[in-house]
This record gives structure tokens, sequence and C-alpha cells, in this order.
């Protein structure tokens, strides 16, 4: 096919003759700029592979040496240097000391606060308030399994009911009506009776019935006026705060058929400072006891 | 296929007397289809990804339902936006353009139209019919489970058979730069997807397939084809694109022939080594990542040709984007195109990718390209098409498509900006420590401080919405209201033709 090189008028370019449906193309040679700021990319990526790991040789890092593990290796060795004097006095010490110490208890809250957040946050909320559903507020002085020190220091370190430590808090409410020791009309009652506990039973004929129910099945643990026993975890019931909601058919139904909670042994996951500093932020969050 | 039945309207052969093709001769009915699917996907496409951002804004839009949580929606409002409006628009240009710039009616004639177009709007369905019920590969832009990819795999094939087949019938001495993008685009998908997809179903009875790789090398591949995804279908595809519709619309010689010729090229050859730049920092081995960042590296003057061509095309034609609502959304979308694809480079720099990887940033680096570049030249080619498929003097209004313009642009770059903002908070958050050497955010409070920034992204998509259901509304009315054209010779491109043997 013959073609016909024509001049553009505007440019004054050539062009190369060829044309599709209407369409031309000029002959403008390659911009001179973008041709060199081509070699300049090609140039920088010669020049890098020879200075990085860029072959399929076993041992070929390039010039620098440079590693990618051995980088974020020593990445983490730099931190963890920068901060092994402080850490290794959170972890020598006792929580007490820490928190009487106002060094070593700004250092402990500081990491506290962010351990907190990232670990126990999910369940206990941003600042420890807790949530309905099996989730304790951590900022209130109703403690189940006790708010010193020690205390909390032993349920972060070995978790609740996670089968993780053998020293973890365990404790087992029966399920009464699921394995036939009341009937659902007794746990409803019992519920009365323990809403009493507090003031605010509304069916008088029902906490007279359920008064000896809570005597025979309940004051074992959780004590004659529902006082509650941190030795064995059983929640205080003459408050008004509660784990899971606080109407009398949400209380039967935690009688016939408990949902029992469970936390992690945190021992096994986080450094001993962590758990140390953890005790002393989650003990400052309100409900702390010496 | 028999070429008899259409031979009469076609352009005499090469050697004897030069002649017009006359427009009926070229296969129009599957392509106009094509393009009203592809209007209709991008409006579902735009809502989707408007819920879905609404979702990460609100997080109560989930609903509490399977079938409407963000992970099963998400590969919806991709697949619709990249396979079902980018890949009917593609469908729709490039057969268009292969007929013209060939002179050559498309091959397998209109039957092949139509499967094509059949075919490949149930391969979308399928798909996002899979995605809501929770059948999914698992892998970002190939979520589609075997029996999809394989029914894809038969469309593709015809795809590749009907558009080589067109070239190889051409009455043109030369094939069109637009032809050579839009082949690469269709060959390289094709190894990609079947690369990608090497699967084996654990029965036939059965939608759940296992790949062939796995751990590192199956990261690899799927990146291979992630990247080049994006590197074929939404740029080597629509670069074919923008070299037709815009010296269409300017009404200008491509500005050089040269620059086509060299960039095509070292981009086709370089872009299909970047895909590790998506692994940086992970278990891929450090030459591979390097390797990655040094190729998306050199992509950067490669890309930038496509972009001096388009915009230098208009030397002389300038005043048109005062007059040509269209041209102007061509034109910007190259505006973007170039700087997207100057960004990518930029992000694939290991430093770099250290802040950016798994940020907000890269969500909106997609869109300046998805939005910016691939919906622009999209919507300039619809307003460009559609008058001329159903043979009206113009759409309808030419204030509208100016409305479109604006209210579009300015969802995107709502859009983008929320998110390189959030993008970069989020990543320098996530590596803030503060002076004890612990970190200074739980990963909560960045969610939290992306809030605002979700807010704002979502309202971008709003108006982007917006714009498009304009267009909807003013395509709608050019066909069923628009002046007709007076002879088809006046819409006919390839009357237009000149004597082309002298």
């Amino acid at each position: 096919m013959p073609t016909k090189i024509e001049k553009d008028a505007l440019t004054g370019t050539d062009t190369t003759g060829h044309e599709w449906d209407g369409l031309k193309e000029l002959n403008t040679p390659l911009p001179k700029w973008w041709l060199y700021l081509l070699y300049v990319t090609i140039a920088f990526s010669a020049v890098w592979v020879v200075l990085y790991p860029a072959f399929p040789f076993k041992g070929w890092t390039g010039v620098t040496g440079w590693v990618a593990r051995e980088a974020v290796v020593q990445d983490v060795a730099a931190a963890n240097a920068r901060m092994a004097p402080m850490m290794n006095r959170i972890r020598e010490a006792t929580p007490q000391q820490i928190a009487a110490d106002p060094e070593l208890r700004s250092f402990a809250m500081a990491g506290g606060r962010i351990a907190f957040a990232n670990n126990c946050a999910g369940c206990h909320g941003a600042g420890g308030q807790g949530a309905v559903g099996g989730f304790p507020s951590l900022a209130d002085d109703d403690w189940i399994w006790g708010g010193t020190h020690d205390a909390i220091r032993a349920t972060i370190q070995h978790g609740i009911r996670a089968g993780e430590s053998d020293e973890e808090r365990v404790s087992v409410m029966p399920r009464f009506v699921a394995d036939g020791v009341l009937t659902l009309a007794q746990a409803s009652d019992a519920a009365e009776f323990v809403l009493s506990l507090s003031g605010r039973a509304t069916d008088q004929a029902a906490v007279e019935r359920g008064k000896p129910l809570f005597a025979e099945n309940c004051v074992s643990c959780h004590g004659e006026n529902g006082e509650g026993n941190r030795d064995v975890g059983a929640p205080r019931l003459n408050d008004r705060v509660w784990l899971h909601a606080s109407d009398r058919a949400s209380i039967a139904r935690y009688i016939a058929n408990p949902r029992l909670g469970v936390m992690p042994a945190w021992g096994g996951r986080l450094d001993p400072a962590t758990v140390n500093m953890l005790t002393v932020y989650v003990h400052a969050l309100g409900g702390g006891e010496n | 296929m028999s070429a008899t039945g259409y031979a009469a309207g076609l352009a005499a052969p090469a050697t004897g007397t030069p002649s017009a093709v006359r427009v009926d001769a070229y296969v129009e009915a599957p392509i106009r289809a094509f393009a009203i699917a592809t209007v209709f996907w991008g409006v579902v496409g735009f809502l989707m990804g408007v819920l879905i951002a609404s979702q990460l804004a609100w997080p109560l839009l989930n609903l509490d339902l399977e079938w409407t949580t963000f992970g099963r929606l998400r590969p919806v409002h991709t697949s619709a936006v990249i396979f079902a409006f980018g890949g009917n628009a593609l469908f729709c240009t490039s057969l268009y353009v292969v007929q013209r710039t060939c002179r050559a009616r498309l091959f397998g004639g209109e039957p092949m139209g139509w499967f094509l177009f059949w075919g490949y709007q149930f391969v979308i369905v399928a798909a996002a019919l899979g995605y809501v019920l929770g059948v999914t590969q698992g892998k970002e832009y190939a979520e589609p489970e075997w029996y999809v990819d394989l029914w894809l795999t038969v469309v593709w094939v015809h795809y590749l058979v009907a558009f080589g087949g067109t070239i190889l019938r051409r009455e043109e001495p030369h094939i069109y730069v637009a032809n050579w993008f839009y082949l690469a685009f269709i060959v390289t998908v094709a190894m990609l997807h079947i690369g990608n997809n090497l699967a084996l179903p654990i029965t036939l009875g059965h939608s759940k397939s296992y790949g062939l790789a796995s751990g590192v090398q199956d990261a690899m591949i799927q990146w291979w084809y992630g990247h080049n995804a994006v590197g074929f279908f939404l740029t080597a595809g629509f670069l074919g694109m923008m070299y037709y519709f815009i010296p269409k619309q300017a009404e200008r010689p491509v500005y050089s022939y040269r620059l086509s010729i060299v960039h095509f090229w070292s981009l086709i050859f370089l872009y299909i080594w970047a895909g590790p730049h998506h692994l940086h920092y992970t278990a891929l081995p450090d030459w591979a990542q390097t390797l990655g960042m040094v190729f998306s590296i050199m992509l950067w003057m490669p890309s930038w040709g496509g972009m001096i061509n388009g915009v230098m095309t208009l030397s002389g034609a300038w005043d048109k984007l005062r007059t040509n609502p269209s041209l102007r959304f061509s034109v910007t979308a190259v505006g973007f195109y170039g700087m997207s694809t100057f960004e990518g480079p930029v992000m694939s720099i290991k430093a770099v990718n250290a802040l950016s990887h798994y940020t907000d940033w890269t969500i909106g680096h997609v869109h300046s390209g998805a939005m910016g570049w691939v919906g622009f030249v999209t919507f300039g080619a619809m307003y460009w098409l559609f008058p001329r498929l159903w043979n009206k003097k113009g759409v309808w209004s030419e204030k509208l498509i100016s409305w479109h313009f604006w209210i579009a642009t300015l969802g995107i770059v709502l859009y983008i900006t929320a998110m390189w903002v959030s993008g970069i908070l989020q990543g320098l958050m996530w590596r803030a420590y503060d002076e004890n050497g612990f970190l200074q955010y739980s990963f909560i409070e960045t969610v939290a401080a992306m809030h605002p920034y979700y807010v704002i992204r979502t309202l971008g998509g709003v108006l982007y919405l917006s714009g498009a259901l304009i267009m909807v509304y003013n395509l709608w009315m050019t066909v069923t209201r628009g002046e007709q054209a007076e002879a088809v010779a006046a819409s006919a491109p390839g009357a237009a033709v000149p004597a082309a043997a002298e």
C-alpha cells in the first residue's frame, strides 16, 4: 500500500503517511527529557541491583550485604536495648514497689496503657468500664477475684477458666435447672429473692418462696446476704453491679444455665514486666485496693 | 465462519479499486449492547462502592447478615467496576475500534458479538452471585471459583479469535496503535487468568477448589496476576481506548508515532515484572522484592509515554476543551493516569512502601487510577460513542456532560485526598513510639482516627455516583429523544476514509 507523508500545518511535523479511519500520526521524535529520564531510571536500577539482593543465588546479598530478616532483628534488638534498663527494673519489682516509685510508676502507666488497649480493651472496654454480657468493669471497686495488686496480678498472669495455667482462677456455678436441681419456676423465685437483696424486688410472694431456695443452694458461695466470696470468685449479689442483664428473667435464666466467662492466661503471652505494668495500670483505673 | 454473507459490504481488496466501507458492514448491535452494559454496570459498581464505603464509616450498615457484610460486598464492588464496567467498556470500544481501524467486519460477525456479550455478562452475574453466597477463592481480583474461571476462559479465547481474526483480515497495511494495546491486553489477560487460576475442584459437583501453588509461591503468582490485571486490563486496554478516542475527539493526529512504539514495548516488557512490589517486607525472598521495586521504577517513563501522546495530541486543539466536554473527560483521564503512574513507582520504593503498605494510601492510589483514569476515559468514549452507535447528531445535553464532569471531578478529589491523609496518618500512627519506647497508639485508636476520612470518602463516592446517574439520564435522552443524524454516511467514520490507494 502506498503511503502519503504530509506536513502537519500546525506543528510543521511530518505525518507517518498512514491513516486509519481518518486517524493519522505525527512522526515527532521522542521527547528528550522523557528519554533521558528513562535512562536515569534504568541506571538507578542497574546500581540498585548491585547494592541490594537481586539474584536468586544462595548467599547472594548484594554489595551492601543487606538482608531484610537481619535488618528487622537488629531493629528489634536496638529497641529492646533502649528499653532494657527500665524494663529490667519493672520486671524485678513487685507491683506495689512500682506503684510507690514515681519513676517506675510513670513508666508502667505508659506501658500498661498501651498493653491494656491492645490486649484487654477488646473485652473490658477502652477505659476498663466492662460490658454487659460477662465482661467485668475494672474501673470500680466491685471485684470478683480481688482488687489488690497481688490479686490482680494473679488473675492477669493465670487467667480464668482458660485451661492454660495450673494456678488459674476457677469457679463453677452449677446449672441448677439444666442439671435438675431446681425447676424453672424455682429459679425464677430465687431470682426475685436475689433482686430483693438490692431492694429491687416487686413480687413479695416470690421473694418468700425464693428465700429458702437461696439459703439451700446459693449461700455457700454467695454468702448469707449475697455479699459474695472472692476466695471462690463468687460475685456479690446485693449491689446493683451486674455482669449480665439484671432483670428477673435474665437472672433466672442464668441460674438455670450459667454462662461462665473465660479470660486467657496472659503470663504465657506477655513479658512478666508487661504483666506487672498491666497490674499497676488496672489497679489505678479506679478500684484498686491495698 | 464464512465471509460470503457480508463480503459484499466490505471494502474492495487492497489491490483493487478503493472504496469506503459501508457502515452497515460493521457489526454494531452487540457493541450497542456492550455500551449499555458499560453504563449499567458502572452504576452498579459505583453504588456498591458507596455502600461499602458507608459500611466502613458506619459498621451498622453491614446489617449483621452474612450476605451484606463488607467482606462479601467488597469483591462485588471491585469486580463490578473492574471487570463489569471496565470489561464491558473494553469489549465495546475494542470491537468498535478494531473494525473501523482495520476496515474489516468483526471476525465471526454478529453471532460472535452476541456470544461475547452474553457469555461475558454470564461471567459477571455468576461471579457476583458466588461472592454474595460466600463462594470465593480468596484471591484479590481473582475471587471467582473454578467453574466461573473455566467459562471466562472460553469467552476470552473467543474474544482473542474475534479480535485477532479481524486484524488478520484488515484492509489497512498497518495495524493502528490502539489495536496493539487492545491485543496486548487480551493476550496477557488470558495468560494471567489461566496462570493464577490453576486449581483443582474438590469434586466436580462442588464450588470449592484448591490452587496448585501454595505459600509464598501462591502469593507471588497472585500478585503477578494482580499487578498485571492493573497493567494490562486497566492500563494497556484503556490506553487502546485513549489512542482512538482522543485523536477522534481532538480531530488531531497522534502526537508521536515513535513514542507510541517505544512506550508500548517498554511498557509491555517492564510491567510484567513489577508484581513483587505488592509483597514488600513479606516472606517473599529479598531478591524478588528488589527486582519488583526496580522494574516498577523503570516503568515510570514507559507509562508516561501514553500520557504524553494523549495530552500532546491536543497541541493546536486546546480550545476544544472549552467547547467539547467529553474531550475534557478524556484529557483529565490522562492527567489522572499520569499522576497515578508516578505515584505507583514512588510507592514501590521499599522505604516508602514501609509507610504506605496496608494503609488507605493504597486505596487512594487505586481509586485515582480507577475513578480518574479508567472511569473518565470511559465516560469520554461513551459520550462520543452513544450518538454514533444510535445514529444521532450529538449527545442530548452538552451542559449535563459538564455537570457530570465537575461533580465527578470533585468526587475524585474528595476521595483521593481523604485517602492520602488517612493513609499517611494511619501509617504514621502505626509506627509512632512514645519517649519510653512504647507504641503511642493502639490499633483501635488508629481505626477511630480514620472515621472522618471515611465519611469524606463516602461523600466523594456519592458525588461520583451522582455524576454517573446524570450520564445515564443524558445518554438515555440521547438514544430516545436525540435528533436523528441525516444520512448513514454522516455518522459512518468508514465513509470518511479517503481513497487510500492513490
